[in-house]
């Protein structure tokens, strides 16, 4: 199925528009020893993103590596503008090392973009996400949104040490107030975040919370987000196959109205109330 | 100009893809035009409202995949009020696959979703039977006849009834179908697998065993496919690793009416109408005017008949 560039121009409820469409590599390189940062040339209609929605991508079958099933991805960056799209990864399997091997000019197939993204209600003036390792990535473009609508952002940055801290000048460069954390340090433990995060209630300076992945994040912004009655979102992560919502595969479980119910982390997610969201 | 129309039956299809149960939602309308395909098929519904399985529901293994969802549906009262009506806005029949876990609950929702609306009945035979061992219906010639004949009693709409190929039986199980009044066989399901990883140690589905689906399942259901076109009267409709347009002429030359395309549209999503498309360049491009050129014409002629039905390699 060499199709190049597919769109059927249906709209779908939750996803809006979707495209299945080649694009191109223009360079895929090391960020620190663990990270990669992959940028498309890509058409500019799957760049009309939010933050906080992915990518489904067709990882190339290499001689080592023969990925089958499409790899879901947090947008790390949407650069209309430009015609790029970035993807910040960690190679952890065979899908990623073979995303590794992209040169420039390859081509690459992608679905998207895909999901429900990050909202900001009118009343949030200070956003404050908190995010480790490659969650930095899907929590990216939420600065970047939050400095075209004139909102005040403080992201807070952990990881094992200050040299593979990510996105600092990103996020710096979007107008945000970085604090990092690391365990090196000694300042990315709960009891250290959770205060820096009281300090910020205090002053008031707090009318939401965003995270992405932990578990340990997840528990403490929900007792600070309970505590204080301060909203919150979360990016979850499962494993899928379609990324649609056809197969079923990538449901979780969450706390609504005193029930458990499952939902598809690709369709009525990656992005979920932080408080009906379940510690895994 | 070339015909890609086909018979099944007393239906007729604008041309012989169509979803595979399971990998087909209103959720795909986004990327592709529904209008397209031969017919919509839905993912099995069961009369009540029940979850699925525990997750990892799905992992890959080399150019396939494996899945064990478990059926999770929002019941039958949900799909006759929202499903149903959002699939009238196109021209294109509807398919609605159902199963349920003994003969009495089968026949009820076989009765139940018999609705304006819908034009055909899929019946997943090949889910287990909680009543008797907990083997699917579909493994033995015995449990097809008795859930096929009660199936039958519950609906005029034609029923495709759904094979596994979990069975050493498959000529006797599609014949048994057959007997008991099933209009078409989509053969097939997928084949019971199983993967570890082997640094945990567990297994990668949360269910520990599921469907494979996917390319490598293609030469056993293409097989099974071309077994019952033999045995049968009635159409198969070939389902199994489906992902070119090669893979469907296969299919059509080995005796299938029709396909199903299931995994290859997680892949891309595109995949069918692209096979639509595709099918007619072949055909053009072969001088093929007509689908029934190509349906049944494997040239078989030198083969016995305990050649073609055994099921055990020689």
């Amino acid at each position: 199925m060499a199709n190049s560039d597919t769109y059927a121009g249906v709209s779908s409820p939750a996803n809006g528009k979707v495209f299945e469409v080649e694009t191109r590599v223009k360079s895929n390189t090391e960020v620190n020893g663990e990270y990669r940062l992959l940028i498309l040339d890509a058409p500019q209609r799957v760049l009309d993103c939010q933050p906080g929605q992915f990518f489904h991508l067709l990882c190339p079958s290499t001689l080592e590596n023969a990925p089958y099933l499409r790899r879901p991805m947090s947008i790390y960056g949407y650069y209309p503008e430009k015609g790029e799209l970035h993807f910040l990864y960690k190679v952890t399997g065979e899908g990623t090392r073979a995303l590794a091997e992209l040169l420039p000019g390859d081509a690459l197939n992608v679905l998207g973009p895909l999901g429900k993204g990050f909202s900001i209600a009118k009343d949030w003036r200070h956003l404050l996400l908190v995010a480790r390792g490659v969650g930095l990535a899907t929590l990216a473009p939420l600065a970047q949104e939050a400095r075209r609508r004139g909102r005040k952002l403080t992201a807070i940055c952990s990881a094992r040490s200050p040299e593979v801290l990510m996105s600092v000048d990103l996020f710096r460069g979007m107008g945000a107030e970085v604090i990092t954390v690391t365990d090196a340090e000694g300042s990315s433990g709960m009891e250290n975040i959770e205060a820096i995060i009281q300090g910020r209630i205090d002053v008031g300076e707090v009318d939401a919370l965003y995270t992405c992945g932990s578990n340990r994040m997840l528990r403490l912004l929900q007792k600070i987000g309970a505590e204080h009655g301060i909203p919150g979102e979360i990016a979850l992560e499962q494993q899928m196959a379609c990324g649609l919502g056809m197969c079923q595969c990538c449901v979780r479980s969450f706390r609504r109205n005193d029930q458990i119910v499952h939902e598809r982390v690709c369709r009525e997610g990656p992005v979920f109330d932080m408080q009906e969201a379940m510690a895994w | 100009m070339v015909d890609l129309t086909t018979r099944l039956g007393a239906m007729t299809l604008k041309n012989p893809i169509m979803p595979a149960s399971g990998t087909f939602s209103e959720d795909l309308a986004g990327v592709i035009d529904f209008n397209t395909l031969g017919a919509h098929v839905t993912k099995t519904i069961t009369y009540e409202k029940r979850g699925g399985n525990p997750t990892p529901r799905v992992c890959e293994v080399r150019g396939s995949m494996l899945n064990s969802i478990g059926i999770p549906s929002k019941g039958i009262d949900h799909f006759i009020q929202h499903v149903i009506p959002y699939y009238r806005q196109y021209d294109v029949p509807l398919v609605v696959s159902i199963s349920a876990h003994n003969a009495d609950d089968f026949a009820r929702i076989c009765q139940a979703i018999s609705v304006p609306g819908v034009d055909a009945i899929e019946v997943n035979i090949s889910c287990p039977n909680i009543e008797d061992d907990g083997k699917a219906f579909a493994m033995r010639p015995s449990t097809t006849q008795q859930v096929m004949t009660r199936l039958r009693g519950a609906s005029d709409l034609p029923l495709w009834a759904k094979l596994s190929p979990n069975t050493g039986e498959t000529i006797e199980v599609a014949l048994a179908a057959q007997e008991a009044g099933a209009d078409a066989l989509v053969v097939s399901n997928t084949l019971l697998s199983m993967a570890i990883d082997i640094q945990s140690r567990k297994p990668k589905l949360g269910n520990l065993m599921g469907g494979l689906s996917g390319p490598s399942l293609k030469p056993i259901a293409l097989r099974m496919a071309y077994q019952c076109s033999k045995a049968v009267d009635i159409p198969v409709i070939g389902c199994g690793g489906i992902s070119t347009v090669e893979d469907v002429v296969e299919y059509l030359i080995a005796g299938a009416s029709a396909v199903q395309i299931g995994t290859a549209t997680f892949i891309n999503p595109t995949a069918m109408p692209n096979i639509i498309s595709g099918l007619e360049d072949y055909m053009i491009r072969h001088g093929i005017a007509d689908l029934t050129e190509l349906i049944g014409s494997v040239r078989d002629d030198d083969a016995a008949d305990s050649v073609v039905f055994m099921e055990t390699a020689p």
